[in-house]
């Protein structure tokens, strides 16, 4: 199969999977599931062929320099398909998306431009493949038009994504102005030489920061999310803070990493900042939520928080924590939030309360909670763990002891919220406790769907090394040798708290 | 026989361990196999030790008899046994006394299986102390013996046991922290727990500097250290507050192991480690230590006398008598190696001897009449002689033994330390020989207040009418008062070990 | 190849986690019944570890097992014990095996004695977390000590918010879990720049602690991150001032949970300092020695002195366990032969001692339904062989000589003479604080009159299975106490090799 092919290969079969569906939707009407099955198996195909057919050989530019095809964008594909897939099934748990065909027409639409992000190597077709990716799921953020939390969420989300996109697209024509190409390689070149002044690339690099921000939810432009996800529908919003937060990563980590060399411009220090207030007020934020969605929506603020200190680090070992960390985000959040979604629809809330003596109403449910929770708080034997410990250890070794330390603290806060909610499943019972005699009925799908998800989240967790060595090849071709195996990065002289007596 | 020879010293030691587990196995309610098969066992220890006796060379210096297992090898300590003329002859106190203890405890009704294993355990814990040739091992036994004993005065003792067992075991624990620490050092300093090497070697050690200090105030610390635990234990004024609670609320078996042995193993404690290991100090703090003996003597006497309950007096009399053997212990460590402090230290380890027998006989007394009339105060006795004349008459022959009669054995130790003391210190002896005295009085109050005077008719008819001392108890008192007599009238056979042991050491 | 013992010990009870999980939830007693079994799995295969050390009189690491786990990063699945460490998987064994004859419990004459509620739940978490101890006591790679710990430390939660005692239990199962974390978290903060600067120093990067023992940090290095790493491991030690999640968790727990907790994992805290702290930093260790030492005194004296004052029956050993875990602490700080060695021993005999204690304990309360001393008195007649127990474990408590106490107690002292004679002298008043309260508790609780209000509670004596476990802890301690030979010598081989990293000091 040609090269040119091949690169964007899971977007032709998801522009494909989408027509099919546009084209036999109508026929069904009144049997809706089966338009999520086709989504599902569809998605599981196109993972499947691009695993057997579009696999990078060597990082290559296609499309006129466009398309960037490497390991790194192949392995964000994969996880934006498998996300998707997920996704899906928990839709048809849904009584609302499940019965409306274009909720997967617009999932299929924003995995495609999600998958452009992951590969765009070019300004021009970043922006594209952003407002891709951000346009549908505007729409099915607010998909329940009778609701006014979901209309609400639904502008709001647009509203804001409107705006920093707008101020991003700003600072890209100020790019492209000062360097005079949109190219990403050639931008690093340029600035490499050290054309530019820094006082402008500096106001340039905080105008895009902005739009990639609001991206993945770094403060302060993360206030948008706990609304949204509230809001949206709940598989939605699990898909918004996975999914969409990963791409938005993987742009992050491509553009700085590409075009923005660190030893011109300081900016691993003012994401270390903004991390440290990542973390912090997405933490302490979820420590008074009583609402679940919301608490899940802070602690993913404070997920940013802890994936920006891989970003940070700027080493291989960085990006390729960061990398594993968002698959194992991912998973873990999917699981979650689908967890929280199925739980809403039978107990009618998302109030920690409603959660009491859930752990008798249906044992594997509240376990399937249990390592839902442990791995997002960073516990063995789940992924969460050796995913914080990645990116605690590329912090570490790039010498940003102190933000470690920062990360390190706010992970305990962290324990302590959703500890707490482990009391509720485990420990609190329902009036008059005969809470057997409620038993929580689990569909099909959502059993599916769940146990695949936590059975990835313990794989991650004890066998961590396929995936590991999977992130590391992604980081890899993505800095393209720019950064030598697991040094030292040149950033370890800006470090306030620098690892003494080093030799 | 050669395996006999060659563990004899640990077969004394740990068969009445063997036979209190062996114990276990026995049915609980079976009381009177209990009893017999405790006494029996109690009785093999007894046989070796006279085995032991026989076969022990006086005339041979060092240790005898010597074993040596590996123990605690991490901290070079090993399980390292021996005998000298010293230790002999409280090793065959203890396991003469520990059946007849035994033997007297026949009237215990209450959870018979645990009281006896308790006992046999003591033993053993006792025994240790004696044979141990190793510090770590000699304070491994000082300490263990502590436990049964707790037990047995707190769970067969009388109404306030609760308090006095635990008053006797911090007493002895806190006491004994000193030697605890002065051991850990000196095993720090040279790696080895082995006394005879310690000798030496900590003897050698003169001049220079210790944990920042000189080795001359190390050595006096230590010393006091020592001093403090055995003291506590013999148990020297003022250290003996703790003595006439333990010994008031032990039962009566309780009571003459603990007047018979365990004081004995503070005595001991001063001359197996005291004196070798710390001569100098000990000769410079020997005036101290004669007066705290000087002051046990009166105190105790003066105490005793004042006692209505007369298992107090008996209590308090120990203090007295124990006051002697520190006199004579004083004596030869302010004159080591002069023919008077031989004798006085003759007659220290002799009143040990003595007294351990003298001792048990009189609380073994005191409980037989106890058992029956349920009080122990001298006042609701009176004019019993006439009632029990065979118990009256046992009562007065242990009294004047305990007096110092002469013919009896308290009158040859007793004569012998004044006479190795009076040289060395004579303003301590004089006092002591006025102490004396007072010994004279409470014993003749005591014989007064129970068998003469007025008679208390509560006694003499209907329910609380007051049995004669029966067989056992007599079977009890036979040995000692044998042996009692056989001292006082032919000391030589047991001096002649002493006093060898005495000059091969001292 | 031999047959892997480690990670069959390792991973046994995270398969009977697993495979009780599957099984019905109301099967109650099959449910127990396959955790015995695993446990009881556990406890030969670790006794047969022990044994083979002692008696074939290996040195060094032994039963090693490797196997690549992430080549990228040099992080291994290393396995193997040394004389340090297989006491303590041999302690695991037994307190995990008469955890469970515990947790069995009864349910009759008004007495729910044990586990009754949910008790799939209870020894699935109960084996995770077992398996996270086996697992750092046996690892040799840093990543997979930090991954272990973390799984032993987790389910230690919700065993206690679940099935702790209902006036304390949120709050202290939070504040337990809180501590550890942070502890845990700091030390790994510190593990990470270990490994880095190791991997800088000598270009091989690898979480292995015996390469790591090879790195060869500066001074410097050592000096700034000893601290971090030791006193965050120690927090699980219960050193003090962060001792104060330990009572307060103790109490909080369950029966079962609060010997695992008292007597095994204070001892992961306590190792793992050890391991990482002190071994692979050993000049920092030499650099702070006097401030742990200094931290430990605290712990040991007042420890002593606040269990005396307790009226509750738990809290009185919750505080024992910060006393004699400050020893531990105390014989590390001295970083002499006599020391590490006494501090290896009561790390076993204070963990087995006090298994038993809160075994104890558990039982009086199922019967009593209150901890309150002054309410409490006469067991010895209804379960005498509980009163036993607690008596040899009181007397192992005080350092008597003839128990494992004294055993392990007395050379952590002679190392403390070697190192400041004065913490020794001050040390050792505990020895007569805690002779006091448990004399006192003895009596208090097991002898006397038993009061009226407790006899209608139709108090029985304790299940066969519960005297077994008793039993069992009690020979242990006995054996130990008698024949310190049986582990001392395994001990002092570990603690040659420790000192050979601190330089033969």
């Amino acid at each position: 199969m040609p090269v040119l092919f091949q690169s964007i290969l899971p977007e032709l079969l998801l522009l494909v999977l989408a027509l099919v569906l546009f084209v036999l939707e109508p026929f069904w009407k009144g049997e809706r599931p089966r338009s999520g099955w086709i989504t599902f198996y569809g998605l599981l195909l196109i993972l499947i062929v691009s695993l057997l057919f579009g696999t990078p050989q060597a990082s290559q530019e296609t499309f006129g320099g466009m398309i960037r095809f490497d390991w790194f964008a192949f392995l964000f594909k994969m996880l934006f398909l498998f996300g998707a897939a997920m996704t899906a099934l928990f839709f048809m748990d849904h009584e609302v998306l499940a019965q409306r065909g274009e909720a997967y027409l617009l999932l299929l639409a924003t995995t495609m431009g999600m998958c452009l992000m992951a590969s765009a190597n070019d300004l021009v077709m970043l922006y594209l493949a952003i407002e891709t990716t951000s346009i549908p799921l505007y729409v099915l953020a607010g998909f329940f038009l009778h609701e006014e939390r979901s209309t609400e969420a639904g502008f709001k989300y647009l509203f804001f994504g409107a705006l920093t996109s707008a101020v991003m697209l700003y600072g890209l024509s100020l790019l492209f102005g000062f360097a005079g190409t949109t190219s990403l390689p050639a931008l690093g070149a340029m600035f490499a030489s050290g054309q530019i002044s820094l006082g402008v690339l500096l106001g340039i690099l905080a105008l895009i920061a902005v739009g990639l921000a609001f991206k993945v939810s770094v403060a302060p432009f993360h206030f948008w999310a706990p609304d949204v996800y509230h809001g949206a529908p709940t598989a939605v919003a699990g898909f918004l803070s996975t999914a969409s937060k990963a791409a938005g990563f993987a742009v992050l980590l491509r553009l700085f990493l590409i075009a923005f060399p660190t030893h011109q411009i300081p900016w691993p220090l003012l994401l270390a900042v903004l991390a440290t207030l990542t973390m912090t007020i997405g933490n302490l934020l979820a420590l008074p939520q009583t609402n679940l969605k919301r608490l899940l929506a802070y602690s993913s603020i404070a997920h940013a928080g802890y994936i920006l200190i891989g970003v940070v680090a700027a080493t291989q070992l960085g990006i390729a924590s960061v990398i594993f960390y968002l698959i194992v985000y991912l998973l873990t959040n999917l699981a979650a939030f689908n967890i929280v979604m199925v739980l809403g629809k039978e107990l009618g809330s998302d109030e920690v309360t409603a959660y009491n003596g859930l752990s008798r109403r249906s044992p594997w449910l509240a376990l399937a909670m249990l390592v839902a929770f442990l791995s997002l708080a960073g516990m063995p034997p789940f992924g969460g763990f050796v995913a914080k410990v990645f990116v605690f250890a590329a912090g570490v070794q790039a010498g940003y002891t102190w933000l470690v330390f920062v990360g390190v603290l706010n992970s305990i806060v962290g324990l302590y919220y959703y500890l707490n909610v482990m009391k509720y499943v485990y420990l609190y019972r329902l009036p008059g406790e005969d809470e057997e005699k409620h038993p929580i009925a689990l569909s099909r799908v959502t059993a599916i769907g769940l146990g695949v998800l936590i059975l990835g989240v313990v794989l991650f967790g004890t066998i961590f090394a396929p995936w590991f060595g999977l992130s590391d090849q992604a980081a890899r071709s993505c800095c393209c040798g720019r950064k030598p195996l697991l040094t030292f990065s040149a950033t370890a002289h800006l470090v306030i708290f620098a690892l003494p007596g080093g030799q | 026989m050669d395996f006999l020879n060659a563990h004899l010293l640990s077969l004394i030691l740990f068969f009445p361990t063997l036979a209190a587990l062996g114990m276990l196995f026995l049915p609980k309610e079976r009381l009177g196999l209990l009893r017999w098969y405790a006494f029996l066992t109690s009785l093999v220890p007894f046989v070796l030790s006279l085995y032991l006796w026989m076969n022990f060379d006086p005339n041979q210096p060092g240790f005898q008899f010597e074993e040596r297992y590996v123990w605690y090898q991490a901290i070079h300590s090993t399980l390292h046994l021996g005998v000298d003329g010293l230790s002999l002859t409280m090793v065959l106190l203890t396991t003469l006394l520990t059946p007849l203890a035994i033997l007297a405890s026949f009237s215990i009704t209450d959870r018979v299986k645990a009281y006896m294993m308790l006992f046999l355990f003591l033993e053993t814990g006792m025994l240790g102390v004696f044979l141990a040739l190793d510090l770590l091992i000699f304070f491994v036994f000082w300490e263990v013996g502590l436990v049964p004993m707790y037990f047995l005065i707190s769970q067969w003792g009388s109404a306030n046991r609760d308090y006095a067992s635990l008053k006797f075991m911090i007493y002895t624990m806190g006491g004994s922290l000193g030697l605890l620490l002065s051991i850990q050092l000196l095993g720090v300093l040279f790696q080895t727990y082995d006394l005879l090497e310690l000798y030496q070697r900590w003897n050698a050690l003169t001049d220079g500097t210790l944990l920042g200090m000189s080795v001359s105030t190390v050595k006096a610390i230590a010393f006091w250290a020592f001093v403090i635990a055995f003291a506590i234990k013999v148990p020297v004024w003022p250290f003996h507050t703790w003595l006439p609670d333990a010994h008031t609320e032990a039962p009566t078996a309780g009571s003459m192991i603990l007047a018979g042995v365990l004081l004995k193993l503070g005595a001991y404690g001063f001359l197996r480690l005291v004196l070798p290991l710390y001569p100098v100090e000990a000769r410079a703090y020997a005036g101290a230590l004669a007066f705290l003996a000087t002051a046990a003597i009166v105190f105790g006497a003066f105490a005793s006398y004042a006692q209505s309950d007369f298992k107090r007096l008996v209590a308090y009399s120990s203090v007295n008598h124990m006051g002697f053997v520190v006199l004579g212990i004083a004596a030869a460590a302010l004159a080591r190696g002069t023919a008077d402090a031989r004798i006085a230290l003759n007659g220290a380890i002799l009143q040990m001897f003595n007294h351990g027998l003298s001792a048990a006989g009189m609380f073994f007394l005191v409980g037989v009449i106890y058992e029956r009339t349920h009080t122990r105060n001298l006042n609701d006795f009176g004019g019993l002689f006439p009632l029990v004349p065979i118990y009256g008459g046992i009562l007065i022959f242990t009294s004047m033994a305990s007096l110092g009669l002469p013919g009896l054995n308290g009158f040859i130790s007793e004569f012998l330390v004044v006479r190795g003391a009076y040289p060395i210190l004579t303003t301590y002896t004089v006092i002591s020989m006025l102490g004396l005295l007072f010994t004279g009085a409470y014993i003749l109050k005591g014989i007064r207040q129970v068998l003469h005077g007025p008679l208390n008719e509560r006694w003499a008819h209907g329910e609380h009418r007051l049995t004669e001392i029966n067989g056992r108890e007599i079977l009890v008192m036979a040995p000692l008062m044998v042996l009692i007599l056989w001292i006082g009238v032919w000391p030589s056979w047991i001096l002649d070990v002493i006093n060898k042991a005495v000059m091969m050491l001292f | 190849m031999q047959f892997p013992f480690l990670s069959v010990i390792v991973f046994t009870p995270l398969v009977a986690a697993l495979i009780i999980l599957m099984l019905p939830a109301h099967r109650k007693n099959l449910v127990r019944s396959v955790a015995l079994v695993a446990a009881t799995f556990d406890l030969i295969l670790s006794a047969w570890v022990y044994l083979t050390y002692l008696t074939q009189g290996l040195e060094g690491y032994h039963f090693v097992e490797q196997y690549a786990w992430l080549p990228a990063l040099g992080i291994t699945l290393h396995f193997g014990v040394d004389g340090m460490s297989t006491p303590l998987i041999l302690l695991t064994g037994v307190v995990m095996f008469t955890g469970v004859l515990i947790s069995w419990g009864e349910e009759r004459n008004g007495v729910s004695a044990g586990i009754q509620d949910r008790p799939r739940e209870f020894f699935a978490f109960l084996f995770i977390l077992a398996s996270g101890v086996f697992g750092v006591f046996a690892s040799l790679d840093l990543f997979m000590l930090f991954f272990f710990y973390e799984i032993a430390v987790f389910p230690m939660y919700l065993l206690i918010v679940i099935w702790g005692w209902v006036v304390t239990r949120e709050y202290a199962a939070m504040k337990l879990t809180l501590y550890l974390f942070v502890g845990s978290v700091i030390s790994l903060v510190g593990a990470l720049a270990m490994v880095w600067v190791a991997y800088q120093n000598s270009g091989v990067l690898s979480f292995d602690l015996l390469q790591l023992e090879k790195a060869g940090f500066s001074p410097e290095f050592q000096r700034l991150w000893f601290l971090p790493v030791f006193l965050g491991f120690a927090v699980l030690g219960g050193i003090w001032p962060f001792h104060n999640w330990s009572p307060d968790g103790h109490v909080a727990a369950p029966t079962a949970v609060s010997m695992f907790h008292a007597g095994v994992l204070m001892k992961l805290g306590a190792f793992a300092a050890l391991r990482v702290g002190i071994m692979l930093l050993p000049e920092g260790a030499k650099y702070w020695s006097w401030l742990i030492l200094g931290l430990a005194t605290v712990n040991v004296v007042y420890g002593a002195f606040i269990a005396f004052v307790q009226t509750d029956f738990k809290y009185v050993i919750g505080f024992s366990s910060v006393s004699h875990m400050g020893l531990v602490m105390m014989g590390f700080a001295t970083l002499s032969r006599e020391g590490l060695l006494g501090a290896g021993l009561q790390m076993f005999s204070h963990g087995v001692m006090t298994a038993l204690f809160f075994a104890v304990v558990g039982m009086v309360y199922d019967r009593a339904h209150t901890r309150h001393i002054p309410d409490l008195g006469g067991f010895a007649k209804v379960m005498p062989y509980a009163a036993i127990g607690f008596i040899i474990g009181g007397l192992v408590s005080m350092g008597m000589p003839g128990f494992s106490g004294f055993i392990a107690e007395f050379p952590i002292f002679m190392g403390v003479w070697k190192t400041q004679w004065l913490i020794a002298v001050i040390a050792a008043i505990s020895i007569v604080v805690t002779a006091s309260y448990i004399m006192i508790i003895v009596r208090r609780v097991f002898f006397g009159e038993m009061p009226h209000e407790l006899e209608h509670h139709h108090i029985g004596d304790i299940t066969p299975l519960d005297k077994l476990a008793i039993v069992t802890l009690c020979l242990l301690m006995v054996g130990l106490g008698l024949f310190p030979g049986l582990m001392a010598p395994m001990v002092q081989r570990g603690v040659d090799y420790i000192l050979h990293l601190l330089g033969g000091a």
